[in-house]
């Protein structure tokens, strides 16, 4: 379980970078993770994991993992989540083997479909436990995918934003708005997948370039460390002498954003800009006095890099985050059977360049707020039983051994079902609808 | 002067926030009209089942009362409606082997069919509230109305049941029986209402019915003039009230007040950082409630339940039958901008329902809320239409003296 505790942090100059490990779940993960490899990002290690073996050979990925071998064949999962699940649940160990030793960990998945939406709840989950950083980066489905699928992922993007640490996630119909009618389907994948590295790239420039006003991991992680945040990201780039104003138009004018509506919805965002060593501190503050007005009541972490291959453009990358914040502890429905209670704040190793970064994220990171957490996927009595034993013990025991490892905590806040306490609780899927929505949802009244 | 009473037929509804009771009288030309109503406030329903049977059996006195006063008639039998969470409709199917030399459908034949198509396999403590025929196959061949006179081997006929543990259906009927109340029939609300809003052609085009109750929400899909789902979701305005009631820190009562009163099924941007002050006992300024709060978790409430629901037929692959869109009725339906949220929510144009056909006090009876009485009222003169099909004077007065007897 805590085999994956990192070498004691001997100082700075031990661990320059953070190391990052892109792992792509599914189909449609491996995809958008072959397009990355060619990004030419430096010091990031990429992996694959699928439930079907044909699709892992095909794949030139330094490292694979065959989900579910016994369950599914290596045929994959055939569209249904629940197999996903239980493949990556009985591949938990060899998960977290994969990730071991990495601080920050992408999970790149298309959701909708098995394995995409059943595993990455889980590989997240197994990373976590690893004491990495997780973001989850996935794409939705298209809307000609068809009702079911929507459903399969906006269940997943559920689990999802409960796994693992932020979530950002890319609508695929969202980026068909973006490319003119005219172009292939095949190029409008690969256009897909160019957005999710786009935004890989983003987060690992991020990561660990150094700029003249310096975002790194720390900052990274307290803007996206809110549990149940949802993230988004743009990238817009400029060239010329109104670069300032067009990058920021584009960005107002970017879809992802919703025409820069999400931007005063946002309660975090995190810019990063990108230039030539032409770029002058009059752009950045020009960049930054639209951005943050855009934004008003949102906490906005910047950052600005000089790189050679920038000479006369200017490229910004945001994150923007919406977090519930709202405590949201002790509202498992009781049928909820799960013996995994959830894994502590892991305390990241922030080797931090600076001493004062370091020093703020810790504070934070001790404070994450409590979060909901949903319940298992509804499997009938027989299936579950049928699954664990295709599963072998491995995984059920593992469990078992996590509960006893943690204590019980009582919840700290009780929520009042009111006029409802004492009659026949209506439950759906798991959740008791008597307990106020917002309060199920997360959402914060402040 | 027998028969006058069998020409009055009364909808009782048992709600978690009102008892209703409508008096409907068929005029002799077959017309349906209304001349009583009677409510009363509920105190003994909790998510549309009866919790208190002492309260609510004075409640339904009440409402019973007025009605007669109103209507200046004497209420012996009334047409109940039932709902509850454990009400559940599904599609069965019944077979039958034409076994004629000719191979000829006759009228026996049908009934064979669809008397096996309710022969329901359900758990012992379940009962079969509403059987509805759905459509025929002749031989494999779907969608006859009316096999009669057909040619073919096997009948089948499909069927929606609607079914619901009895003892909770058998609650409500007692609590009626004891106040010297005949049952004539027990009827799911989400049906009744749904036979109040809804026109031939609405049913011919495909519909939803949503009755948003205060302490359930039926829902009833047609679509090709037949009942192809129904359910009830146990979730209602008492959930909006209790959720106002913790999330502003108010009592439930004034948090009913602050729904009815300022409460929207959406959230706009005119209502951001604006205020509500709440008042005392005294008149006196008390403290302010945040506006935006309040719709936020009144909305997000209300879409839930519309989400469920359209969860639940996009399971069943119905929502691409609704052509007629969604019609809301129930207590609920009042609550301002609802329909742009169940329009965004299904995908569908959506629209208050208004009570169909029927004549009578037209101006009172146009409510959401009386959209289920009416219903009941409704199905009751379809009851009697069929009663009155097999009317010869013997039948006659076996009812009456029937009805003398249960009098006494």
């Amino acid at each position: 379980m805590t085999q994956a505790t990192q070498t004691p942090p001997s100082g700075p100059a031990a661990r320059p970078a953070p190391a990052i490990k892109v792992i792509g779940v599914g189909g449609a993960g491996l995809h958008a993770v072959a397009h990355m490899t060619e990004a030419g990002l430096a010091g990031v290690s990429f992996a694959g994991v699928h439930t079907d073996a044909r699709a892992l050979g095909h794949s030139q990925l330094p490292e694979t993992l065959l989900l579910g071998g016994e369950l599914t064949r290596g045929l994959g999962a055939g569209g249904d989540p629940d197999i996903g699940r239980a493949a990556a649940e009985a591949g938990a160990e060899k998960l977290r083997g994969l990730c071991a030793g990495a601080d920050l960990v992408v999970v790149v998945a298309g959701l909708g479909g098995g394995t995409g939406s059943g595993s990455a709840p889980v590989v997240a989950q197994a990373v976590r436990s690893n004491r990495a950083l997780v973001l989850s980066l996935v794409a939705l489905p298209f809307d000609f995918e068809g009702a079911r699928r929507q459903q399969q992922a906006a269940l997943a993007l559920r689990q999802l934003k409960t796994a693992s640490d932020a979530v950002i996630c890319l609508s695929n119909q969202k980026v068909a708005g973006l490319i003119d009618e005219k172009t292939k389907f095949f190029d409008a994948l690969r256009f897909s997948n160019e957005m999710l590295t786009q935004g890989l790239r983003g987060i690992w420039r991020l990561v660990t370039c150094t700029g003249l006003i310096n975002v790194d991991f720390a900052d990274l992680c307290r803007v996206v460390r809110g549990r149940q945040a949802e993230s988004c990201f743009a990238t817009a780039e400029a060239a010329g002498e109104n670069r300032a104003r067009e990058v920021v138009a584009q960005l107002m004018a970017h879809p992802l954003l919703d025409q820069g509506r999400l931007l005063g919805e946002a309660d975090a965002v995190l810019v990063s800009l990108a230039g030539g060593a032409d770029l002058t501190l009059k752009e950045v503050s020009q960049v930054m006095e639209q951005l943050n007005r855009a934004c008003e009541g949102a906490q906005v972490i910047m950052g600005a890099a000089v790189e050679a291959a920038f000479q006369d453009r200017l490229a910004v990358t945001l994150v923007v985050t919406k977090r519930n914040a709202a405590p949201t502890q002790g509202n498992v429905a009781p049928d909820l059977d799960r013996p995994e209670p959830e894994p502590p704040a892991a305390e990241f190793p922030t080797s931090a360049l600076d001493l004062e970064t370091q020093h703020l994220s810790r504070g934070d990171v001790a404070r994450t707020p409590s979060r909901f957490v949903p319940p298992a996927p509804s499997l009938s009595p027989e299936k579950v039983e049928a699954l664990l034993l295709k599963q072998g013990n491995g995984s059920a025991r593992q469990r078992k051994q996590v509960a006893r490892m943690r204590q019980g905590m009582l919840p700290l806040e009780v929520i009042p079902k009111g006029r409802f306490a004492k009659s026949e609780p209506t439950l759906h899927h798991g959740e008791d609808l008597d307990t106020p929505t917002y309060i199920r949802r997360g959402v914060a009244l402040n | 002067m027998f028969d006058s009473s069998s020409a009055i037929i009364v909808g009782l509804e048992v709600g978690t926030s009102k008892v209703c009771a409508v008096v409907g009288e068929l005029t002799p030309e077959g017309g349906l009209s209304v001349i009583g109503l009677g409510q009363a406030r509920s105190r003994g329903v909790r998510k549309a089942e009866i919790v208190d049977p002492t309260a609510a059996a004075e409640d339904i006195r009440s409402a019973i009362a007025e009605a007669e006063q109103m209507a200046d008639v004497e209420i012996r039998s009334v047409f109940l409606g039932v709902s509850g969470a454990h009400i559940r409709g599904f599609d069965n199917r019944g077979r039958h082997n034409i076994v004629s030399a000719d191979r000829e459908i006759a009228s026996e034949d049908v009934q064979d069919v669809i008397r096996n198509a309710k022969a329901v396999n359900l758990p012992a403590d379940h009962h079969v509230i509403h059987v509805v025929r759905q459509h025929f196959l002749v031989d494999g061949q779907p969608e006859v109305l009316n096999p009669v006179g057909m040619l073919g081997a096997q009948l089948e006929v499909d069927v929606h049941v609607v079914h619901g543990i009895t003892n909770r259906l058998q609650n409500p009927i007692r609590t009626v029986k004891d106040l010297q109340l005949e049952v004539e029939d027990i009827v799911f609300t989400g049906v009744a209402s749904s036979l109040a809003v809804l026109t031939t052609q609405d049913k011919e085009l495909g519909s939803l019915v949503i009755d948003l109750g205060a302490g359930a929400t039926e829902y009833v899909v047609y679509a090709n003039g037949i009942i192809k789902h129904t359910g009830v979701l146990a979730v209602g305005g008492d959930h909006v009230t209790n959720d106002l009631a913790y999330g502003l820190k108010v009592s439930m009562g004034r948090a009913e007040e602050l729904k009815i009163e300022h409460g929207a099924g959406q959230v706009d941007s005119s209502v951001k950082s604006r205020t509500i002050s709440l008042t005392s006992d005294h008149g006196l300024p008390e403290r302010t409630i945040n506006l935006e709060h309040l719709r936020r978790i009144m909305s997000l409430r209300v879409t839930e339940i519309l989400e469920i629901i359209a969860e639940d037929l996009a399971e069943a692959g119905l929502l691409d039958y609704l052509r007629a869109g969604v019609f809301l009725c129930g207590g609920g339906a009042r609550i301002p901008e609802i329909q742009a949220v169940a329009e965004r929510v299904f995908g569908l144009p959506a629209t208050l329902a208004r009570t169909q056909s029927i004549s009578g006090l037209v101006a009172t009876l146009d409510q959401p809320e009386f959209s289920t009485g009416i219903g009941l009222v409704k199905f009751g003169s379809f009851q009697q239409d069929r009663r009155r099909g097999s009317n010869s004077l013997g039948h006659r007065l076996k009812n009456t003296l029937t009805q003398l007897f249960q009098r006494a």
